[in-house]
């Protein structure tokens, strides 16, 4: 029998397997999965907690209900990856899985113990986080009795998952502080180490209006260096000081300490792969999908989603020693919620920077590109089944791989 | 691509002023790109830092970030921006002769 192990369930592992299982033979191939918790988040739910439109319950499932028969699940921390033996060595029981290849998809979490001052007395009381289940609801518990002030949304460092998500925080928080009454009492600031809103120019300035328009302040270039909570401020490296009363931290991300550990990963445990086919640079034998690998991409699900695709059909070849003609070229979808029930959709490569114009999806689009509609914020909402229902499961999605630029005006 | 005369010789850059070709790069032209962004004259922390860069670039084919000066060539971050005020990333690779650091968005 030949031995596939992926590490990590999370969107990118499980949705891998749900493919894999049905295009090996599984007379030949055993395939293992491993993860550390048994619960499976709806990521992109998250944001969504604070302000109360989904409950906790709206986004966890069981691991197990989306692995599928013949692919055995282990619920363990992984202790350390061993390439040159081929082998994985497991915490639970000392465990040891030797494979054949190895897909590391153990994704990237938020490290707030990493920035003096952010992880201390005042966490879960003025600063907050929302990239977390514990974090959201502990927001949502937060923002109920909260009566206005500074609130300010700092991204730490890049990358981060999901760029655009601190955005969306903070266009939904000017919806929801308008819905409650007290708009008028709240300032809201985005501290940011970009040099504006977002990094590509035609979405960075459509979303900067957005902002002016809400009357969200924007402090670029801020790289901070560290928080005095005594004081209420952050401070960047410059010196510049923002005051806040309300924190809302995206602190830094960094892959897995398990990877640091094996000596896959680069300065932030991400793992150095080939762009196009996500096989590690240093061994032929591993790849690294999702948020796990060191892809100058966005770290979000619609890329675990493309890249999976490109992957698979890879994989089938190169076990069979054949070269890998399947290309990724960066492919990222993502919708972004602006309040008040509407939303903006953007769909990028490598090379192609977010375009005005139209999305097709046959059945029930188009949606409209770079700009407001009520329907993208529809296609936001029903994504969560899609998600659960067919994302996971790794079954067809009326949505290409490859970018297209139909629709788009370039 | 466009062209731009830098300490007496004629080089290809991007539209924003970042060197096309690492490898036209001179010490002089280092000091030329220094002066045109007001950090001249380059001390020996600066030609530290350039030289690390420049070095792992040539390793990895990225210029690379703050953190990974800061951890690999052991210059503190507070200190580079010290020494390259406002945007030391960009400004290390446009000193460096490396093209604009690819942002991750």
């Amino acid at each position: 029998m030949k031995k596939l192990v992926i590490l990590g369930a999370g969107t990118a592992g499980t949705m891998v397997a749900n493919k894999l299982s049905h295009m090996l033979d599984l007379n030949e191939w055993k395939i293992t999965i491993v993860d550390q918790d048994e619960t499976h988040y709806y990521q992109p739910g998250f944001l969504f907690i604070p302000f109360g439109i989904y409950g906790p319950n709206d986004v966890i499932k069981p691991k197990r209900d989306f692995i599928p028969a013949g692919v055995e699940m282990v619920m363990s921390e992984i202790e350390l990856i061993e390439p040159d033996k081929n082998q994985v060595k497991l915490v639970k029981d000392g465990r040891v899985l030797p494979y054949d290849f190895l897909i590391v998809a153990t994704g990237t979490t938020p490290r707030p113990d990493e920035t003096p001052g952010l992880h201390n007395g005042e966490w879960r009381k003025s600063i907050h986080d929302f990239y977390t289940f514990e974090g959201a609801n502990a927001l949502a518990k937060h923002l109920r009795t909260w009566d206005g002030g500074r609130l300010v949304v700092n991204i730490v460092d890049l990358p981060y998952k999901c760029p655009v998500a601190p955005l969306e925080f903070i266009f939904l928080a000017d919806w929801y502080f308008h819905k409650m009454g007290i708009r008028h009492k709240v300032d809201l600031t985005l501290a940011t180490p970009l040099p504006g809103a977002f990094t590509k120019p035609r979405a960075a300035k459509l979303l900067g209006n957005i902002l002016e328009e809400k009357n969200i302040k924007v402090v670029p270039d801020f790289l901070i260096e560290r928080v005095e909570p005594d004081k209420n401020v952050i401070v960047s490296y410059e010196e510049e000081e923002v005051p806040y009363d309300l924190l809302v931290t995206v602190p830094l991300n960094m892959g897995a300490d398990v990877i640091g550990r094996s000596g896959l990963g680069d300065d932030l445990n991400y793992v150095p792969v080939d762009k196009g086919n996500f096989l590690s640079t240093k061994h032929d034998n591993i790849f690294a999908l999702g948020d796990a690998a060191n892809l100058p991409t966005s770290k979000a699900g619609s890329v675990a989603h493309f890249a999976a695709e490109v992957f698979v059909e890879n994989f089938m070849r190169y076990i069979d020693g054949l070269e890998m003609n399947h290309e990724f070229d960066g492919h990222a979808n993502c919708y972004i919620e602006s309040g008040f029930g509407k939303g903006i959709l953007i769909d990028f490569n490598y090379d192609v920077e977010p375009l005005p114009g139209k999305f097709p999806l046959p059945g029930i689009g188009p949606f409209s590109l770079l700009q407001e509609s009520e329907m993208n914020h529809w296609g936001k909402m029903m994504f969560r089944w899609i998600y659960w229902n067919v994302l996971l499961k790794g079954k067809e999605m009326p949505i290409t791989a490859q970018m297209s630029m139909a629709g788009k005006w370039a | 691509m466009p062209t731009k005369e830098i300490a007496g010789k004629t080089i290809e850059v991007d539209a924003e002023g970042f060197m096309a070709n690492p490898n036209d790069w001179s010490k002089d032209i280092a000091e030329a790109l220094a002066e045109e962004i007001g950090i001249a004259p380059l001390t020996e922390g600066h030609w530290k830092v350039i030289e690390f860069s420049r070095n792992d670039f040539s390793a990895t084919g990225e210029a690379p970030t703050l953190r990974r000066i800061t951890k690999q060539a052991g210059v503190p971050t507070k200190e580079l921006y010290k020494l390259f005020p406002k945007g030391p990333a960009k400004k290390v690779a446009l000193v460096s002769g490396l093209g604009k650091p690819t942002g991750c968005i």
